[in-house]
């Protein structure tokens, strides 16, 4: 155990910069998939065709290569941002087709009758979707969202393999193959507890949420 | 969709024409080290034992252009191939009775100490860290890092500027010993940017989203040459690093007997220089180093 107690510091710093990714990519990733989950349920077949195109687009190509397209692609198009930034973005558009489709599982959980009661009372699509069926759909969605999350924050140790570094995972190399250290204490003393840290308390705090916003049915 | 489409395209190729170019060595003109038939060693060496089985494992690279690189066929083919077999010939193993094993830098030292190779030739700079765990015979080649920018960069003339351009941002692979090395000359830990290869780091330095590459003299000088004059070395090298073969610790008669083979064979040396990496332009054919005390 001692290999990681002697580098603790760059732990801890690897840990800051996963769960920096982890956040901005969480911050990014929810909004886009609700929104693009709005366009798969919604009336306008222009919108629900770019909603299906956005699914099958980023749900089907594996993770490394939306990355590669981000950090290599757009930079030979001539749009340079820093590595972090595309790590994140690769990231939030891979994720966000998963948010999307576990949304569009809870939207489709809503009984059409709630949806004809607020078009009864004069609410239009998009009043209707917003104040009556996605409070409902977002309370059923906890468990698969929770997956699908606590895989992104697995994920983010592949943004740290395109440009990032620092990350928990580029530790461990960094340690492993720079430094010297046996491979074993290190992966799973540091950079296995380090993920768990993050995961675990991730899994505990959406198990609160699913208790608190659950709906007697 | 059609320009993302391009530009994926666009990205893609770029990494295929590198690793083309990269592995675009015409070796055949390399005359195969000398076998020896009649070998014997003392009882209860590694060299006994392994002249005996008649068969040798060897850890190198399998992504170093020139050093280590496998090709099409699934070959490796390099200048630390070249040096395992002159060691090997040396046991009276034939070239086809090596067993070559993929190393990648972090197991290098795991594969040692599990008995998974019997020595490692893989661009192992010898350094006291790694000397805790396992031994090293040599060195059989001194590189030296170096910084590789683009053309008309007229800004960053060497390791000293870089404190001096805090925004240009500077590329290795991590885990490294360059990466880690570089970072005293760097204004910020934030101005490394650290990827799995060294050919993304190339393509990163020409799509501009870095503005200087370091590493190892003879691993830039591959991309420079095979970048028709859009990447350029500047400054000196200023650092040294030893190139050793890693073997189990302890091991002193079998690091002397490599030690000796090398210095036995120094026209099979250059000439497996010559053969692999030599050919790469601007670089100079090395002397033999005065191999460290075995211990």
């Amino acid at each position: 155990m001692s290999p990681v107690f002697d580098n603790i510091d760059l732990f801890v710093d690897g840990f800051l910069t996963s769960l920096r990714i982890i956040l901005f990519a969480l911050a990014g990733a929810l909004p886009l998939g609700v929104l693009i989950a709005a366009c798969r349920v919604s009336p306008i077949p222009p919108l629900r065709a770019f909603g299906t195109f956005w699914v099958t687009t980023f749900r089907n190509t594996p993770l490394t290569v939306v990355l590669f397209f981000c950090a290599f692609g757009l930079p030979e198009l001539g749009i340079n941002n820093s590595f972090f930034f595309f790590g994140v973005l690769g990231l939030v558009l891979y994720t966000s087709a998963f948010v999307a489709e576990a949304v569009r599982s809870g939207i489709n959980s809503v009984p059409a009758g709630q949806a004809e009661a607020a078009r009864s009372i004069g609410l239009n699509f998009t009043q209707g979707l917003r104040f009556v069926v996605l409070p409902q759909a977002l309370r059923t969605v906890v468990p698969p969202l929770g997956s699908v999350l606590i895989a992104m924050m697995k994920n983010s140790a592949v943004v740290g393999a395109f440009g990032v570094g620092g990350d928990l995972w580029s530790t461990g190399q960094r340690l492993t193959s720079a430094l010297g250290y046996a491979t074993f204490p290190i992966f799973v003393g540091g950079v296995a507890v380090g993920y768990l840290v993050i995961t675990l308390s991730a899994g505990a705090l959406l198990q609160v949420l699913e208790r608190k916003v659950a709906i007697a049915r | 969709m059609m320009f993302r489409r391009t530009a994926l395209v666009a990205a893609l190729s770029v990494v295929a024409l590198t690793a083309a170019a990269c592995g675009g060595d015409d070796d055949s003109s390399a005359s195969e080290p000398a076998v020896e038939s009649d070998v014997e060693f003392e009882a209860g060496t590694t060299m006994a034992e392994l002249a005996e089985a008649g068969t040798i494992r060897v850890g190198t690279k399998i992504d170093q252009p020139g050093f280590g690189l496998e090709n099409l066929e699934g070959e490796i083919e390099g200048f630390d191939v070249e040096v395992a077999k002159i060691i090997a010939g040396a046991l009276g193993i034939a070239e086809e009775d090596i067993e070559f094993v993929a190393t990648p830098s972090a197991v290098r030292e795991d594969v040692i100490e599990g008995d998974e190779v019997d020595m490692v030739v893989a661009t192992y700079t010898i350094n006291d860290t790694r000397k805790e765990r396992i031994s090293f015979a040599g060195p059989y080649y001194l590189a030296g890092q170096q910084i590789m920018v683009a053309a008309d960069n007229d800004d960053i003339t060497g390791p000293e500027s870089l404190k001096e351009n805090p925004d240009a941002k500077v590329c290795s692979v991590t885990g490294s010993t360059p990466a880690e090395q570089i970072v005293e000359y760097l204004a910020s830990p934030d101005q490394l940017t650290l990827f799995d290869e060294y050919s993304q780091c190339a393509d990163s330095l020409r799509n501009g989203q870095v503005a200087a590459v370091t590493t190892d003299n003879v691993i830039l000088l591959g991309f420079v040459a095979e970048s028709e004059d859009e990447f350029k070395l500047v400054g000196e090298q200023f650092t040294e690093e030893p190139y050793g073969i890693g073997i189990t610790k302890g091991d002193v008669a079998f690091c002397e007997f490599i030690n000796d083979t090398l210095q036995e064979n120094e026209d099979a040396y250059i000439e497996a220089w010559e053969s692999t990496a030599g050919q790469v332009e601007g670089t100079e054919t090395p002397e033999l180093p005065e191999p460290a005390p075995c211990a």
